[in-house]
């Protein structure tokens, strides 16, 4: 009985707080769209800036969003999906830990109706309305018209390559390419697969290979570390160019050990992201891909 | 000298002569190949993978396999470059890495021998037990500029007499390890323990000290192929030494020591390891295309294991 009573006092208290937590909210009720942010990780500054972009787009623009970390684990993002679309969002917008493993999220929110951009990566399967990336392309040829700018017409040049079949690496390579075969001498192009400890091997290889090099392009600022390092022991001055923009590689470019890197803007990205939702909320049309462009970040 | 001694030298020289006709190969096809710049980065590249599969070797002998070298080495290299960056003397940071290799590898001998698990099952294990651990401890950032000491330094990327200090360690190491194999009862053990465990078991040998020893020393290596790393980068990885596993086991069954055990020697080891490293250096120089260099490295394993298959 004394057990039942306390329950039954329990529930009162908390449901009489439920009702002044209701009613107690004096500001007007918040009757715009609700857009959802599923972010892969806010363990990693790129994440996190992209999340600030989110946010400072969304206050400036007076709308609500409601942002989740999956912390890098997919099964949180599932759940994390599944708790967006049941709260009723107008647009869901997923920066996806996994390409593979969001599909079945992406399907459930085109079974409710909810539009979903896809952030940074894309999604494999599902409706997606539009995906919005950094320009890949763009940025390898940036790279090149770069090194033949400051370098020279006709540079002797290498290129360090991702992993292959990556499409960071098949974009990347592709917009370097276009450029570098008019405008520079490109001698090699070896994958050193994205790895620091690669680049360096590699690049060693290639600054034996061709001792009248000039310049190296590292398709990210991690293999262009590693080019760094092979450079200084070769004892040559290279121009060397990375791609992303990381701490270690902004460093490097600041300690002039690296002359530039293409670096990727996640703010950008996430201001982008809140613009092409409130686009779609209203109805109007959106390009199936948005490009984000990149900056060249140079001492 | 008969037909068996014969077949039992061209057997023990099958590797050296692959590794022979890839240098004239390549040499022919580019000739900065054979300049002396380019051997020694050779040498420098090679004795990461080397000294992995030294420890590989043991493990294999005793028909076993490591699957967690890689992640060994990027946790004791983590590890390292913290220590060192929040000011401990590098040097003194490579041995505690190295006593961390020991006991991480200790770990594994420990779950193969008393634990009873197939070597295969308990290093898939704490390949990603360790891997995690990496990542947790440097929550997925590289652990950069560590420091500008000369020794430390030089311990990857410096020469001594013109060699290069990594490629002196590893040679240090492989006449340790050679001597240990051949000439202790030690070794003789691990090929016994391997060519049969029963026998061994009624031989009165130690089975599971053997073991326990070669994993021990597997991780020990690991660490110190770890620091060579950390002092070429001047920085350690959460990813370092993905995929190592591979590389190492390649090395050990390009040199004719046999997956089942018991058979083989680490001489072959250090030609496997010089093939590999030869053949990434060499396709790099030639410019081949990373497709097709990953067929031709699959192919000379190939033919390697099949060569030995014949002769056997």
């Amino acid at each position: 009985m004394k057990k039942i009573v306390s329950f039954l006092l329990i529930a009162l208290a908390a449901l009489s707080l439920l009702l002044t937590a209701g009613c107690g909210s004096k500001e007007p009720a918040y009757t715009g769209p609700v857009i959802g942010f599923s972010v892969s990780t806010l363990n990693n500054p790129f994440f996190v800036a992209m999340k600030d972009g989110v946010e400072k787009q969304a206050a400036a623009l007076g709308i609500k969003v409601k942002i989740v970390d999956a912390q890098n684990d997919p099964a949180k993002q599932a759940n994390d999906m599944e708790d967006l679309i049941e709260s009723g969002v107008s647009v869901l917008i997923v920066n996806p830990v996994d390409s593979a493993a969001i599909s079945p999220s992406v399907e459930d929110a085109n079974e409710a109706g909810i539009p979903v951009i896809t952030l940074d990566r894309s999604a494999e399967k599902g409706k997606v309305t539009t995906h919005i990336a950094s320009d890949n392309f763009k940025g390898g040829q940036m790279a090149a018209n770069l090194i033949a700018e400051k370098v020279g017409p006709k540079a002797i040049t290498v290129e360090l390559e991702g992993t292959p079949g990556a499409s960071a690496t098949r974009e990347r390579g592709a917009g370097f390419d276009s450029i570098a075969k008019q405008k520079l001498d490109l001698v090699a192009s070896q994958s050193a697969d994205f790895d620091r400890t690669k680049g360096l091997n590699v690049a060693t290889n290639l600054i034996q290979a061709h001792p009248n090099l000039q310049a190296i392009f590292a398709q990210n600022d991690e293999m262009a570390l590693g080019a760094v390092e092979a450079a200084k022991s070769a004892g040559k001055k290279l121009f060397i160019v990375g791609f992303d923009g990381t701490t270690d590689g902004v460093k490097a470019v600041e300690d002039r050990d690296m002359a530039a890197t293409i670096a990727q803007q996640p703010e950008l990205m996430g201001k982008i992201a809140i613009d092409t939702a409130m686009k779609i909320i209203k109805g109007q049309a959106v390009p199936s891909k948005i490009p984000v462009p990149l900056k060249i970040v140079m001492h | 000298m008969d037909r068996t001694q014969v077949t039992s030298y061209i057997k023990k020289l099958g590797p050296l002569i692959g590794l022979i006709a890839l240098f004239i190969i390549i040499s022919l096809l580019n000739n900065s190949f054979l300049e002396i710049a380019n051997l020694k980065n050779l040498f420098r590249q090679v004795s990461i993978n080397a000294i992995i599969a030294f420890g590989m070797t043991f493990v294999i002998l005793t028909a076993g396999i490591d699957l967690s070298v890689g992640s060994m080495l990027a946790l004791s290299g983590a590890v390292m470059a913290e220590l060192i960056v929040t000011g401990m003397n590098p040097m003194l940071a490579i041995i505690v890495a190295c006593l961390l290799g020991l006991f991480l590898g200790a770990i594994n001998g420990f779950l193969i021998s008393y634990g009873r698990i197939a070597p295969f099952i308990a290093t898939l294990a704490t390949m990603t037990i360790y891997r995690g651990a990496t990542l947790v401890f440097t929550n997925g950032n590289p652990i950069s500029s560590l420091t500008t000491d000369h020794a430390f330094r030089a311990f990857g990327r410096g020469d001594l007499l013109g060699i290069p200090i990594p490629a002196i360690t590893m040679f240090i190491i492989f006449f340790v390890l050679w001597f240990v194999l051949q000439k202790t009862s030690l070794g003789r053990h691990t090929y016994a323990v391997g060519g049969s465990e029963k026998v061994s078991f009624i031989a009165g040998i130690k089975i599971n000290r053997v073991k326990i020893f070669a994993y021990a020393l597997t991780g020990l290596l690991c660490a110190i192929a770890g620091a060579i790393i950390t002092s070429r980068l001047n920085s350690a990885q959460p990813t370092a030494g993905a995929g190592y596993e591979l590389d190492a086991i390649a090395a050990v069954v390009l040199g004719g020591t046999s997956l089942s055990g018991g058979k083989g020697h680490i001489v072959g080891t250090l030609i496997g390891a010089l093939i590999i490293g030869t053949l990434n250096n060499g396709l790099n120089i030639l410019d081949v295309s990373s497709f097709y260099q990953q067929i031709v490295k699959g192919l000379v394993i190939l033919f390697a294991v099949l060569a030995d298959r014949k002769k056997a």
